[in-house]
């Protein structure tokens, strides 16, 4: 299992890393959204995979459990991501309105770069 | 009064002018006089002890670690120049408070004036040298402040900035030598390093960290060839002018050359370097000053040589010369910031202070005339006025010094900077209060009322006073401030003014003649002067200004060209770069934890992401099909999350994804549905190489460290063992969340909360700017639905929206013992309400919305800080928990637990959060006729013609 989650996480990187390098606002944005997929993925599965051990403490028998501080941790991150996700993609309408292009970069000759 | 307290004073003082300006010029001018009029007594309280020898400590550690601590200490040498800071402080806070017109923004002058004393009071007190350099720093951009306050004016604002460039980076000079003293002694305590000369003295980082220091006094003490930027630091007004420039900011160079006079001096160095800039100011500004026709620039390059003298009395290493520099270091203060006044008075009533323009004003201006008349004297260096005491004292110790086996070049030059500085002084009495009086100034000139000239004519009576009653007026502060210079015994000296027929009196006898010889023979050398070339300081200047400008331009534009894709290509390959090499160099143990064997259902969990993934790779370009195959990839990472044991997390992902694929649905409503297709396939080819490397890369590493035990115990173990005992709750990821972790969410929440903040705020000056009317005339690019909102939808959601809100309260509570708590809880009520949005209309749900977002997100985060203070009324640390069970009857054991509070703020703030900034982009698709009192178009019910055929109108127009 822990090689699909690794290509996943792999596949995820790659597609969110060739998507941020397109000229336009809406590609980037979506790559956002998969690198921080990525992202969060990663940091969970570094607290290692487990399955049927929720960090739910069990009152009555003694149980193992997952790790559960990468999932805090990503738990806010999930969140927070939405916060940054929002404000890139204000950002990005604001430019298209404001310029009436959704280009990335800022110099006709940065398009050759 | 502490220390602490006095330096503080000034800083808090600097709020009120700021704000009482509302109640008028009296109540802002009062209260900066009063905050320092408070500091000035606490000051003075403390000056017994001091001039009894004492030395006061106020201590408090700040960063230890760095060495940093906010340590203060009052000895002579701090009191001396603190009372000079405060006491002139409060005479140009009276004199400012008339100078000033009705124009100008008085709470604005006085904030910064008392911003300046804090930092100049700090500077004097500090007895670390670190906290110093702070203070330094303050004072270069307080200074800043003054010297442009004027701002329409455009001398006002190159001088103020020429200033900032001078002292600011004689300032990063200093840092530098303050580091190197500090890392030589082993402390950063004045104290300290002020005992051990020889240590310094003895390092071959001496020189260098001399030279440093050197460079901050020179730069802030305008000595030369930095002198320059002083002349144009008088388009300040002038209370700015005679506070800053004549008794306190470029004092402060002086101040630390003598602070650090124990240790630094002595030396070759010390001498030839500090001495010799000291005498070349000297000349050269005199020499300057007799031929400004501004009497400001007069002013300010007499400071300039005056400035010079006292550089070079320190230079020269002597006790003797070290007492005379400290002495006149009063008497410059007191008598130029006098003759600043004045000529600001002459300024202010005759609308000029062009010498040649003026003349004869004895006759229409006698009170200010007698004042300049004293102070000029004293500048001069006639007897009994306290400017002979210390000039005979200066040329007493210029004769005793020989400069490279030289005995003239010290006091011949000396004696002609004194000659010099004898004819600028009586010109700025003759030129311009003797002579006929004139019919031709540019306003009829009187003298002000009191309340400008009471402030120099105290200083003049000081002038007198220390001129006839040395010993008892001066004598102490002088004996006690010199003595905290040379940090020894004080050698014999007498402060009076006969000292019989020594060389010094026959050197300011001849001084005084040749300087009244000189301004008799004024008019031809001006005409000498004037054909001579001289290099202008601000044209070198700008030049070299110009010159760092284009080069720091041309880096900046060369690596920064606004390709945004470049930087990011860059910043991946760059990445990968560092991380292969990383893996070249280490080295990678073998697996140590077996692989999870993988079951049909993952492979197609992964297969739809995969396929989902590529998916969005090839139709990305259809916006669309690629936000509904992104919400496929966010639906089956929450599907892993559940799986791999993390119940919150999956939850909150799919809540996020609801909210996510909404807002980027808002955005795209204006943005156009498809992506050009424009990247050439060689660009195609580099990107997809750069992402597959990368995604190698991270695959790769995540697949390593799965596969691999933790080389440290975690501190997981902790959170598990502690949650339930000491956070009273088993679901231990929100236990982490809302106590063990608290003050992160605590910071989490309010960043959420900025970014919906800053979302609003785009929002509002987009739909303030021309592209409002571009959005009210917007035809929709899409064939849009007959229904816009149509009954069935409108009712479901009316029904769900109880339900809903009971699931998230139900998530909310169960948080702290199962899956759920207030992040996800807050993301279901959000979609309660933005259900309502989307079926009922924006304008219909903003209609029946009772409380704005903004307040929502704030209160949550005040909820949740205030859980945390509650903890401080227990004696504990911010964010400590509590946590009981009761028992009401018929029901089941309830917990309660502060952390359930805590909860409802993370809970209100992302309600808010999330609803601002989905509210703030539902805004921009508002257009006129859009509103209506129904929520639905199509209303069996209602018997009145349906509204749609009014949007259909308005859109197909």
């Amino acid at each position: 299992m822990e090689i699909l989650v690794a290509s996943a996480i792999g596949i995820l990187t790659a597609a969110g890393i060739y998507l941020v390098l397109r000229q336009r606002t809406f590609p980037v944005i979506l790559g956002i959204s998969l690198l921080s997929y990525a992202v969060n993925v990663f940091l969970f599965a570094s607290g290692r995979l487990a399955t049927g051990m929720p960090a739910i403490l069990n009152k009555y028998e003694d149980v193992a459990y997952t790790d559960p501080l990468p999932q805090a941790l990503v738990l806010t991150a999930i969140v927070i991501s939405f916060g940054m996700t929002a404000v890139v993609v204000m950002i990005a309408l604001g430019a298209f309105l404001s310029s009436r292009t959704d280009k990335v970069d800022m110099t006709e000759e940065g398009d050759e770069a | 009064m502490s220390l602490f307290l006095i330096a503080a004073l000034p800083f808090i003082g600097a709020v009120f002018p700021a704000l009482l300006i509302r109640a008028g010029r009296n109540a802002a001018s009062f209260s900066a006089g009063l905050t320092t009029l408070l500091a000035f007594v606490g000051l003075m309280i403390n000056a017994p002890a001091v001039l009894r020898g004492e030395t006061i400590h106020a201590r408090l550690d700040w960063l230890p670690g760095l060495g940093l601590n906010a340590n203060f200490f009052l000895d002579g040498l701090g009191l001396l120049f603190a009372t000079l800071i405060l006491g002139i402080g409060l005479l140009i806070i009276l004199y400012a408070r008339f100078y000033l017109s009705r124009e100008d923004p008085m709470g604005q002058f006085y904030s910064y004036l008392l911003l300046f004393q804090g930092a100049m009071v700090g500077i004097v007190l500090s007895d670390n040298i670190l906290l110093l350099l702070v203070f330094w720093e303050l004072t270069s951009l307080s200074s800043f402040l003054l010297i442009g306050y004027w701002k329409h004016l455009p001398e006002g604002r190159q001088g103020a900035r020429m200033a900032l460039a001078v002292t600011g980076s004689g300032g990063l000079a200093m840092i530098g030598g303050m580091l190197i003293l500090g890392n030589i002694v082993g402390s950063y305590d004045l104290t300290v390093i002020l005992q051990n000369k020889e240590l310094i003295q003895a390092s071959p980082l001496y020189l260098p960290a001399l030279i440093l220091i050197l460079l901050g006094c020179f730069t802030k003490s305008a000595q030369f060839p930095f002198h320059f930027w002083l002349p144009h630091a008088m388009a300040a007004p002038t209370p700015v002018s005679a506070y800053l420039h004549s008794a306190t900011m470029v004092k402060a160079g002086l101040f630390l050359m003598a602070r650090m006079w124990p240790v630094l001096s002595g030396t070759p160095e010390w001498f030839y370097i500090v001495a010799t800039t000291g005498l070349v100011t000297m000349v050269v500004g005199a020499v300057i000053a007799l031929f400004k026709d501004d009497l400001k620039a007069l002013l300010a390059f007499s400071t300039v040589s005056h400035l010079g003298l006292i550089t070079m009395l320190l230079g020269f290493g002597t006790k003797v010369a070290a007492v005379a520099a400290v002495f006149h270091i009063i008497n410059h203060a007191t008598f130029k910031a006098a003759l600043f006044m004045s000529a600001g008075i002459v300024d202010h009533e005759a609308h000029t202070r062009d010498i040649k323009r003026l003349g004869g004003l004895r006759h229409l201006m006698p009170i200010t005339f007698t004042i300049a008349l004293i102070a000029s004297l004293s500048m001069a260096g006639i007897p009994p006025l306290n400017g002979f005491l210390s000039k005979e004292m200066m040329l007493e110790a210029a004769f005793h010094t020989t400069w490279a086996g030289s005995h003239w070049v010290i006091p011949g030059l000396a004696v002609l900077a004194a000659l010099f500085s004898a004819a600028y002084s009586f010109r700025f009495i003759v030129h311009v209060f003797l002579g006929p009086k004139r019919h031709d100034y540019p306003t009829h000139p009187h003298d002000p009322g009191a309340g400008m000239w009471i402030g120099p004519a105290l200083l003049v009576v000081l002038v007198v006073m220390i001129g006839l009653f040395s010993s008892p007026v001066a004598g102490p502060m002088v004996s006690t401030a010199a003595q905290a210079v040379i940090g020894g015994e004080l050698p014999y000296f007498k402060l009076k003014l006969w000292h019989g027929l020594t060389p010094a009196l026959y050197m300011s006898i001849g001084a005084v003649a040749g300087g009244a010889i000189l301004l008799m023979l004024h008019a031809r050398l001006e005409a000498i002067w004037n054909a001579l070339p001289r290099p202008e300081a601000k044209t070198i200047f700008d030049a070299i200004i110009g010159a760092a400008t284009r080069l720091a331009n041309s880096v900046t534009d060369a690596l920064h060209n606004g390709s945004m894709t470049r930087y990011g290509a860059i910043f991946v390959v760059f990445v990968a770069a560092l991380s292969s090499y990383a893996y070249a160099t280490g080295t990678l143990g073998d697996p140590t934890r077996a692989v999870q064997a993988a079951g049909p259902l993952h492979l197609v969990a992964w297969a739809c992401l995969v396929a989902a993934t590529l998916g969005i790779l090839a139709l990305h370009h259809q916006r669309i099909l690629a936000l509904v195959l992104i919400g496929v990839v966010g639906l089956v990472v929450s599907l892993g999350f559940n799986y791999l044991s993390a119940p919150d997390l999956a939850l909150t992902q799919i809540s996020v994804e609801v909210v996510t694929i909404i807002l980027m649905l808002l955005a795209l409503n204006f943005m156009p549905k498809e992506t050009p297709r424009e990247s050439s396939g060689g660009r195609k080819l580099r990107d997809a190489v750069i992402a597959i490397v990368g995604g190698t890369g991270v695959g790769a590493l995540i697949y390593a460290l799965m596969t691999r035990d933790f080389l440290f115990p975690t501190i997981s173990e902790f959170h598990l063992a502690n949650s339930y005992k000491g956070g009273g709750g088993t679901n231990v990821v929100n236990v982490i969340l809302v106590d063990f972790r608290g003050f992160d969410t605590f910071g989490e929440i309010i960043v959420l909360g900025i970014a919906a903040i800053v979302i609003y705020a785009l929002t509002e000056t987009i739909l303030n700017s021309r592209v409002r009317a571009r959005l009210l005339n917007r035809q929709p690019d899409m064939p849009q639905a007959g229904d816009a909102h149509p009954l069935m939808m409108v009712v479901a959601t009316r029904v769900m929206m109880p339900i809903a809100l009971m699931v998230g309260a139900y998530i909310f509570f169960r948080g702290h013992n199962l899956p759920g708590g207030g992040f996800i809880a807050g993301l279901v009520a959000a979609i309660a309400l933005i259900m309502q949005y989307m079926a009922s209309g924006f304008a219909w749900a903003t209609e029946r919305q009772r409380f704005y977002y903004h307040g929502i997100i704030g209160a949550g985060v005040l909820v949740a800080a205030a859980t945390g203070i509650g903890a401080w009324f227990n004696d504990k640390p911010f964010l400590t928990s509590a946590f009981g069970y009761v028992h009401p009857p018929y029901l089941n054991e309830f917990e309660l637990a502060t952390a359930a509070l805590f909860d409802l703020g993370v809970f209100l703030a992302v309600v808010g959060a999330v609803l601002l900034a989905l509210e703030s982009l539902a805004r921009f698709a508002w257009q006129p006729g859009m509103s209506t009192e129904h929520a639905m178009d199509i209303n069996p019910a209602r018997d009145d013609a349906p509204e749609t055929v009014n949007i259909e109108n308005v859109k197909e127009v």
